[in-house]
């Protein structure tokens, strides 16, 4: 199986297609709806201004981001009352509600990679073939899993936004993903929307 | 009163941690039938052995353990205020130990508080007194992804566009709904999915048994014929969309279909779809005679 370690360079990116298995190892950040909504407003359209620790932070995850991967995800953490963070659960949230802020997010910071399930739409797929990136899926549900792929907590940003929705830093090893987005414009999601509308039409004009 | 805290506490346990037999039982069906190699059967391997590890280490099998669905049958003279209280304890106390993740996020101010109370609301519990002298508490763990996946259709629905429908106030119209509400969904449920649907009631009753219907087992025949016909057909020709595991195409959509059907308004004719993810948690406790059985 394609083994990748992050971050990934621009060849790498670009040797992914859809439908490959991967393994990957190295840093990420997860991110999920609060955090797309803030960076979006504070750092890239700039329509509020930073408050509290905003800029602090936002200087210590571009070079987390850049060349990485962001994950969609709202883990289930041990140790919050020691600070020893351990991944419990963490398997991946739905991806499509990142859809308005994704590609933006991708080019602000050069992120190569989104892990998540379920699959994003148009301004996402646009978006990796011009920083190049790539959509990751990982098996929703599989948090068990997946948590075990979580070698160590690095640190975490933005706890105030609570436990699901924090900037996690994690170091993981073998983390086992599918790509059905490409760098070239190919998406899985699409290829199964619409041969499913097809068969659709057809049952539906049965009695 | 007995203090049931610490049993209940087992309960969501189970609940998060241990995937219930019959649902495990038509995954491993599911692998079989997708081809060897396949984005699919991967998909399906890797939830199979999440259950495994999850089950072996009482850590949840998916990180969103959802909005906790209690539903309470109890004897007479017991105490529904100290039960809620009870079950709220046990609640807290599974957050603190990471069966469950704090869920409960403030809608206004978006502040999550912590350790999954907050409002009338959650987690959700429904008391009903029931005859005799056994209480009854089941749990359904619903998370997001699926939860957002659910529909409601006003019959009779038509569009049009590129899979255009007539559904009708009949049977065949309710299936034409079920199918879309599926199509719809694609894999971001987390597919292969249980279908919980209601026929009839208001929008509020029609969406509550579209989820109380789910804690009838998958391998529980539907005593209503037309409806038992209805969910086996519905059950396969969801297969054939192809969507699949995860939705890397495949075999294997939904697993199961369970249906009710409630009174209506001559007016109103609603089909509530409740989507629920392949983690289809649900646990039951029963206790009598101061003996605790889970199931």
């Amino acid at each position: 199986m394609h083994q990748i370690t992050l971050p990934m360079d621009d060849a790498t990116v670009r040797s992914l297609t859809v439908g490959e298995p991967v393994l990957l190892s190295g840093v990420m950040v997860t991110g999920r709806d609060t955090v797309h909504k803030w960076l979006t407003e504070t750092f890239i359209k700039k329509t509020r201004q930073p408050a509290g620790d905003d800029l602090k932070v936002y200087e210590a995850i571009k070079p987390l981001l850049k060349g990485s991967v962001i994950y969609h995800c709202g883990p289930v953490v041990a140790g919050l009352d020691s600070g020893n963070y351990r991944f419990v659960a963490a398997g991946p949230t739905t991806s499509i509600r990142e859809e308005p802020f994704q590609g933006d997010v991708m080019r602000h910071f050069g992120i190569k990679g989104v892990i998540g399930k379920g699959g994003m739409g148009a301004k996402t797929l646009a978006a990796c073939q011009e920083v190049p990136g790539v959509y990751l899926h990982a098996v929703g549900g599989a948090a068990s899993l997946i948590a075990q792929t979580v070698v160590a907590v690095l640190g975490v940003y933005k706890l105030d936004f609570g436990v699901p929705e924090a900037m996690w830093v994690i170091q993981v090893k073998d983390f086992p993903v599918v790509v059905t987005m490409d760098a070239h414009g190919g998406s899985q999601h699409t290829v199964i929307e619409q041969q499913s509308r097809a068969i659709l039409v057809e049952l539906l004009s049965r009695p | 009163m007995q203090d049931l805290t610490e049993p209940i506490l087992e309960l969501v346990r189970l609940a998060s941690t241990d995937l219930p037999p019959d649902v495990e039982h038509a995954l491993r069906e599911a692998v079989v039938r997708e081809k060897p190699g396949s984005a699919a059967r991967g998909a399906l391997e890797t939830i199979l052995t999440n259950v495994e590890i999850s089950r072996a280490n009482s850590t949840p099998i998916c990180q969103d353990t959802g909005t906790p669905i209690f539903y309470v049958r109890h004897p007479e003279g017991w105490s529904s205020r100290k039960l809620r209280s009870q079950i709220e304890g046990a609640v807290v106390q599974a957050t603190q130990r990471a069966y469950l993740r704090p869920n409960s996020v403030d809608s206004l101010s978006g502040k999550n508080t912590g350790d999954n109370l907050g409002g009338d609301y959650f987690p959700t519990i429904h008391f009903e007194e029931a005859e005799g002298d056994t209480l009854t508490i089941d749990l359904m763990l619903k998370g997001g992804g699926c939860e957002n996946v659910g529909a409601q259709y006003s019959l009779p629905y038509a569009r049009g566009g590129e899979a255009p429908m007539q559904a009708g106030r009949d049977l065949a119209g309710v299936r034409k709904v079920m199918l879309d509400a599926v199509y719809q969904a694609q894999g971001q449920g987390c597919a292969p999915g249980i279908l919980g649907v209601a026929i009839g009631g208001d929008r509020g009753s029609s969406y509550y048994a579209s989820k109380e219907v789910l804690f009838r087992k998958l391998d529980d025949a539907n005593p209503n014929p037309d409806l038992a016909a209805l969910e086996e057909r519905l059950t396969g020709e969801a297969n054939q969309l192809g969507i699949g595991p995860m939705g890397f195409g495949g075999q294997t959509t939904v697993l199961g279909t369970r249906i009710t059907s409630l009174n209506r308004l001559p007016a109103s004719f609603f089909v509530s779809v409740s989507y629920m993810c392949w983690a289809y948690r649900r646990r039951r406790m029963v206790y009598k005679d101061g003996v605790v059985n889970y199931s």
